[in-house]
């Protein structure tokens, strides 16, 4: 059975397959799950089935909140990972408690993974200022950002709640949200970087250079938390490689300059002789 | 001249980097979708930039001026430094705020400054970029401010009603310590303001009798730092420091700061690489007081220099150190114990003790949830596993070394 799914990242539109395919008894190996934007104009794809039944399906707590996050995996395999979990518990139903269970562990581990990608796009967008809108007062932001996974949706919101007296609009390769003061609008349509400048950027590297300790060079530990995948579209990342080749240098310099004597002002505070 | 804008942001933001805090996280939730301001809190805090000492930007850390009139050794600031001055207007650092919040590059502001004039004229300057960001500019992000020494209660009190964290820096981790290095700091009134706060912060915390509502003050609590390495404090003092602090003054946070070489720095103190692993080890073993159950007694007493190792981490030294407690049978044993092997974490923890009711556990089990069972095997007892002799092995510890590292030739 092959399905194909139109709106990746979608959670209804794979409950509204997954419904069909259980009350038709259809073995999670007997399903092929395929994205329509990779199949091209090659509709030899799907099986129009025609399912009658409809039933009403229970699952335990824990398993829609789980699948949402889930269902916005890059990884197609996603869809049926969350088919199996869903047909498993039909017999199964403490499956979610047995945390070390394979499938459990698969789901847990994709969920981690669109969850850290989610994080990493609200601390990572960048808003570039557009020119003002006749006859608007709210100030125009853009910005262009490439998650890994499909999480525009759910992290739209976010934005929303934080930058709520600005228009903006978030651009990505995997569809894009907007804000106008009044609805938020998410489009899964690919979008194209718009390649912004925005002046403040310069103020903001220069915190970035100067709130850097070179006495304390950790590199690694910056990569783990803001890996180079993410530089390209951060601002400040090109200022990286300098500051680290640099460090030593200045730290040695710093120490090998000789001692001052203080400035007037230490000696009239502290009413001391200079 | 004037210096622009933009250099004094460098030098004001240089000025602040030997701050450790940068948390955002733990104040209340707000948005601003029904007050159509700017800004939101969300609980966990987010860092939007990573310097490369591996430090997490969050906040827009800065100091409103480091003109000071006090003369601490260790700090860039102090009086007899001849390190650039520089000073922000009140509006330049709400300006500041607000464009980098928009911008996403920042989750709001930490604002610190040295002392000018008088510390109530400084306080006063800091307290009115909190209550114009949130009441003039309706900003709802985060807001941690330093607290002046000596400032008055009524100052402190307005603080807290529009800054979500406070903080204090208690600077060495000895009263000794803070009067040789620190001559105008007091570590008695320092604690005191700890202690004034604290019940300011307990008071609010009741509901009003007739609105049952609670006072939003300082709703992330208050924090503060410590100076490792600049004196000669063992690491079982400093604990026993922090320790005393979490207890007393329920600070949410206790911040180590590895003594770090500055410009132009003073004769008295050591110019030394700032001991980075040491003030890493001193963090686990704060984790493990906070959230695994350990006293600081048991994390110290492994060593009669009062020490931390600084090749092992804190848990495995203690378990190597109290073997008589183990192997611990993940199948039967009480959350407490399971917190006290190293390699399991809280959320491991966690997720053994959800599996367990539905299954025997086996190594494979540990496997899927990436517990190193290299680490763990020594310690446990899993369905089809015995530790055998591992435990009584006098090379278990060896086992666990950092391996050497190559030398190179020249």
């Amino acid at each position: 059975m092959r399905i194909v799914i139109d709106r990746r990242g979608d959670f209804e539109e794979w409950r509204d397959h997954a419904r069909h395919l259980l009350s038709a008894g259809i073995r999670p190996d007997a399903v092929e799950w395929l994205d329509r934007a990779a199949l091209g104009d090659d509709l030899f794809g799907a099986d129009e089935a025609t399912f009658e039944t409809k039933a009403a399906l229970t699952v335990p707590r824990g398993f829609v909140e789980c699948a949402q996050v889930v269902v916005c995996h890059a990884d197609l395999a996603a869809y049926g990972v969350l088919y199996r979990l869903l047909w498993r518990l039909q017999t199964e139903r403490h499956l979610l408690s047995i945390t070390t269970d394979p499938d459990v562990v698969r789901a847990h581990q994709m969920a981690k993974s669109v969850g850290r990608d989610s994080h990493k796009m609200k601390a990572f967008v960048r808003f570039k200022e557009l020119p003002a809108v006749e006859g608007r007062t709210q100030r125009q932001f853009l910005a262009w950002f490439e998650p890994d996974h499909y999480i525009v949706g759910r992290t739209a919101g976010f934005f929303q709640r934080r930058f709520t007296d600005m228009d903006w609009v978030i651009a990505t390769p995997k569809g894009s949200a907007s804000w106008d003061g009044d609805a938020l609008t998410v489009s899964a349509h690919p979008a194209c970087n718009p390649e912004l400048v925005d002046d403040t950027d310069d103020l903001w590297r220069t915190y970035f250079a100067n709130i850097f300790n070179p006495a304390r060079l950790k590199v690694k530990m910056m990569q783990t938390e803001m890996p180079k995948k993410y530089w390209k579209n951060l601002p400040e990342a090109d200022l990286i490689p300098d500051l680290i080749a640099g460090a030593e240098e200045r730290v040695r310099a710093m120490a090998a300059k000789p001692a001052t004597t203080a400035p007037k002002f230490h000696y009239s505070i502290h009413k001391i002789k200079g | 001249m004037k210096k622009s804008l933009k250099h004094r942001l460098a030098i004001l933001s240089d000025a602040a980097k030997y701050d450790a805090s940068c948390a955002s996280s733990g104040t209340t939730k707000r948005d601003s979708s029904r007050s159509g301001g700017l800004g939101s809190t969300e609980g966990s805090g987010i860092c939007h930039a990573y310097a490369p000492d591996g430090r997490c930007i969050s906040l827009l850390k800065i100091l409103l001026t480091n003109f000071c009139i006090y003369d601490c050794a260790y700090c860039i600031n102090r009086s007899s430094s001849n390190v650039e001055r520089a000073r922000f207007s009140v509006d330049e650092v709400i300006w500041l705020t607000l464009e980098f919040y928009r911008r996403n590059y920042i989750e709001g502001l930490f604002l610190s400054s040295g002392i000018i004039r008088s510390s109530d004229y400084t306080m006063e300057e800091m307290v009115r970029v909190a209550r114009d960001l949130r009441l003039k500019h309706n900003f709802q992000g985060y807001i941690h401010l330093k607290t002046i020494p000596d400032a008055s209660a009524k100052l402190i009190e307005e603080a807290g009603l529009f800054a979500d964290r406070l903080s204090i820096n208690i600077e060495l981790p000895t009263d000794a310590g803070v009067e040789a290095f620190a001559p105008q700091k007091h570590p008695a009134n320092i604690r005191r303001s700890m202690g004034e706060l604290k019940l300011k912060i307990d008071e609010a915390r009741e509901p009003t009798l007739k609105t049952k509502r609670r006072k939003r003050f300082v709703p992330a609590g208050q924090s503060t730092q410590m100076i490792i390495g600049a004196d000669a404090t063992n690491d079982a003092t400093i604990l026993g420091t922090s320790a005393r602090l979490y207890g007393g003054y329920q600070l949410r946070r206790v911040y180590y700061s590895a003594f770090s070489p500055i410009p132009d720095s003073s004769q008295h103190l050591p110019l030394i690489k700032p001991p980075l692993m040491r003030e890493h080890r001193l963090y686990q073993a704060d984790w493990l007081y906070r959230f695994y159950g350990f006293d600081i007694a048991e994390i110290t007493h492994g060593r009669a220099d009062g020490m931390l190792d600084l090749e092992l981490d804190p848990k495995l030294a203690w378990a190597l150190a109290n073997r008589d407690r183990f192997p611990v049978d993940i199948n039967r044993a009480d959350k407490e114990m399971l917190l006290r092997v190293p390699g399991f974490g809280v959320k491991t923890v966690m997720s053994i003790l959800t599996a367990r009711r539905h299954k025997r556990l086996k190594m494979e089990d540990l496997a899927r949830l990436k517990v190193s069972l290299k680490k763990v095997k020594a310690f446990i007892v899993a369905d089809g596993h015995t530790p055998m002799n591992l435990l009584d092995r006098s090379d278990l510890k060896a086992m666990f070394m950092p391996r050497p590292e190559q030398l190179s030739l020249l």
